[in-house]
């Protein structure tokens, strides 16, 4: 599904290198984790995925089955099957969450030369799907995560990846900023859309989130590399023993 | 103070282009107003109320000549249920007009009013107040030459919009309109305004709002790109009265919309809003005077602009508070989007308080899209042109929601999109 081969990337402004040979591949129906301390790259990683300006690739490649991503623009990775659920999701005021997903979903579906969604389908749709979010109808109405909770704003992204239903989805610290119950939902969500052609790149800080969502592969990330790949196994070594040791073993 | 020679015979070069309508209930008005522009003279660019907008355009005595816009397009407000009156060129149609009759509401012309007439008391009377502190000559050239314009009297609830449509059909027409609306004790009208009108447009609207009344007025200004317009609106609030005002400016060389407002009934309500998308050749100026004489009364000035390619953008807005205003609630914003680095935006937000008790606030900023939000829409598979039009509407939205009829906010949006997207091709 999602093959990254020796990615190298740098900021486009500085000469700061953050992506020092990435490789990994994420087979269809599998959920592989990238976990990894503060500033190792995870985020730069799915920015680059998602086609987010600022970075530079100097070397290596990422397709998503078969065909370059990395030359395509936001909107042709989002109709190809790319979406990225954001560590911080946006606010954009003015703009109203259902136009906008009416909108995201009409584009897409465009853009692969299917017909749009009519109102009424949209709607009956959204409504299903917000509520096993127990997103209620007044937030679909509110402007795009504004005045949203932490919480609120990751179940929109989950929401969001409900209806677009990507090929690959790329989660960034979804887990973030969730009490328990929340992360349940959130994952409940995640699980829901878990299928044989669906591919999952979930990046996280903790291992808890993976109690909920059980990984294929796990994969540690440090200075833009990945240093170590296991299985469900190597969280449960990062939540007791941290970094430090897996650090020092690949030092 | 005497009037610097050059101004004095700028002045006197445009007073000569123009006939004084005689006889009627409004001459003496009129000629009061002339004698008031000969002692004021018309703005020049070294006036410091004309600092941010060249003037020269709108007092040489020929209106520039302004090609008319093609579009096969329906007339906004076609939809809405209203009372009709169009004006081609500044010239009264009646062959295009609804009858000038309605419960509620009675509607005369300035060109053909009776001898006696309601209108007699308050034709230049705002205008005229509205001269202090700042000086607006063009509206008071306009109180002397106007040739025509609408005297609305509303008793009641209106039952429905009236809707002025100005139409151009002339290159190189000049008019001059004259409105005075007077809204009773407890009345309510809606006054809906569109169309470029003439190459070149001086208008003056006068609205007295007796207390309790309710005066809404929402207008879009024509499309036309080298048409001009110099516009005034003078309204005066009595106790627990509204007023609110909103402007779609898309186009055109030269516009400059001042409203003038005075609160002087305690808990008045005044709202001016205005919308404006400007592409190349555009100059904008909003103009806005608020003065809070009463207790617990509430303004807001909600004024956004969306320039490219070089247009130019201006907001001088002003809350002046008075002392014994206590309890005023004054809200003040303007911003502009430049959606490139040869558009500006000049803004020259006021605020004069002397009462203790009020809470004023304003605000100014000028900014580019929101690469952030472009980005996140666009990661959804929104392509770049459409999710600049999307934040670029979510941007006049503060603006637009100041229209309280939802179905003419949707109209004002779709316009606006259309707008947006011509340009993108
Ligand atoms: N746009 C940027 N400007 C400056 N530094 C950046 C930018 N993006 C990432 N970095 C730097 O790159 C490194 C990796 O950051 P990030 O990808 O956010 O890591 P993670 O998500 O693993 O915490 C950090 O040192 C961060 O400061
Ligand atoms: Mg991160």
């Amino acid at each position: 599904m999602l093959e990254i081969k020796n990615l190298h990337v740098k900021l486009e402004e500085e000469d700061k290198q953050i992506l020092k040979g990435v490789n990994l591949t994420v087979e269809a129906g599998k959920v592989h984790a990238i976990m990894g301390p503060n500033g190792s790259g995870k985020s730069t990683l799915s920015y680059v995925l998602s086609g987010k300006d600022g970075y530079a690739v100097t070397e290596g490649s990422a397709t998503l089955e078969g065909a370059d991503i990395l030359d395509m623009e936001p909107e042709e990775r989002a109709a190809a099957g790319i979406f990225l659920a954001f560590q911080y999701p946006v606010e954009i005021p003015g703009v109203g969450n259902m136009t906008f997903l009416r909108t995201a979903v009409n584009s897409q579906r465009k853009a692969r030369g299917q017909d749009e969604m009519s109102a009424t389908e949209f709607l009956k749709v959204i409504r299903a799907k917000a509520k096993d979010l127990q997103i209620d109808a007044e937030m679909l109405k509110r402007p795009v995560n504004v005045g949203f909770s932490g919480g609120e704003k990751k179940r929109n992204e989950i929401l969001q990846m409900a209806m677009l239903e990507p090929k690959m989805c790329i989660l960034d610290e979804t887990d973030s900023g969730l009490d328990v119950d929340a992360m349940k939902l959130v994952a409940d969500g995640v699980n829901a859309l878990r299928d044989e052609g669906r591919g999952f790149l979930v990046i996280t800080h903790y291992q808890r989130l993976l109690d909920h969502i059980k990984p294929d592969v796990v994969h540690i990330m440090a200075d833009g590399r990945i240093i170590k790949t296991g299985g469900p196994e190597l969280a449960l070594e990062v939540e007791h023993n941290g970094y430090a040791d897996i650090l020092a073993e690949v030092a | 103070m005497a009037l610097p020679q050059i101004k004095q015979d700028a002045t006197e070069v445009r007073l000569a282009a123009l006939d004084l309508p005689k006889g009627g209930w409004a001459q003496a008005a009129r000629e009061d107003a002339l004698a008031r522009v000969r002692a004021m003279g018309l703005p020049s660019g070294r006036d410091e109320y004309w600092k941010y907008t060249r003037p020269d355009t709108l007092v040489q005595p020929d209106a520039p000549k302004a090609s008319l816009l093609e579009t096969d397009e329906t007339l906004i407000f076609d939809d809405v249920d209203r009372l009709k009156i169009v004006f081609v060129d500044g010239v009264f149609s009646a062959a295009e007009s609804d009858d000038l009759a309605m419960e509620h509401v009675s509607i005369d012309r300035l060109a053909d009013a009776p001898d006696i007439h309601w209108a007699k008391d308050h034709y230049g009377v705002l205008e005229t107040r509205g001269q202090t502190p700042v000086q607006r000559p063009l509206a008071t050239l306009n109180t002397a030459f106007a040739t025509d314009g609408l005297l609305i009297q509303v008793t009641g609830k209106a039952p429905k919009p009236i809707s002025v449509i100005y139409r151009h059909e002339s290159e190189t027409s000049d008019a001059i309109l004259h409105h005075v609306v007077k809204i009773e004790n407890g009345a309510e009208l809606t006054l809906l305004e569109n169309g470029p009108a003439a190459a070149r447009f001086n208008k003056c609207m006068e609205v007295e709002i007796a207390d309790g009344g309710v005066f809404h007025h929402i207008r879009a200004q024509g499309r036309d790109h080298e048409r001009r317009a110099a516009t005034a609106i003078f309204t005066r609030l009595g106790e627990e009265s509204v007023f609110k005002s909103f402007t779609l400016t898309a186009n055109g060389v030269l516009t400059r919309n001042e409203c003038v407002i005075e609160l002087t009934g305690d808990n008045a309500v005044a709202h001016v809003a205005g919308a404006c998308v400007g592409d190349g050749d555009f100059h904008h100026d909003d103009t806005v005077f608020i003065t809070h004489d009463a207790l617990n009364c509430e303004s807001r000035q909600v004024f956004k602009k969306v320039l490219r390619n070089g247009a130019t953008g201006v907001f001088q807005g002003k809350i002046l508070v008075k002392q014994g205003a206590q309890k005023t609630d004054g809200y003040q914003i303007s911003q502009s989007l430049l959606l490139d680095e040869d558009s500006q935006f000049l803004a020259k937000p006021e605020l004069e308080i002397y009462a203790d008790d009020v809470v004023c606030s304003h605000g100014s900023t000028s900014g580019a899209i929101d690469e952030e939000g472009l980005f996140y829409l666009r990661s959804r598979g929104i392509e770049e042109g459409p999710a600049t039009d999307l934040l670029t509407i979510a941007f006049l939205a503060e603006a637009v929601m100041e229209i309280e009829d939802q179905a003419i906010q949707d109209e004002i949006n779709s316009r606006v999109e259309a707008w947006l997207s011509r340009r993108r091709g």
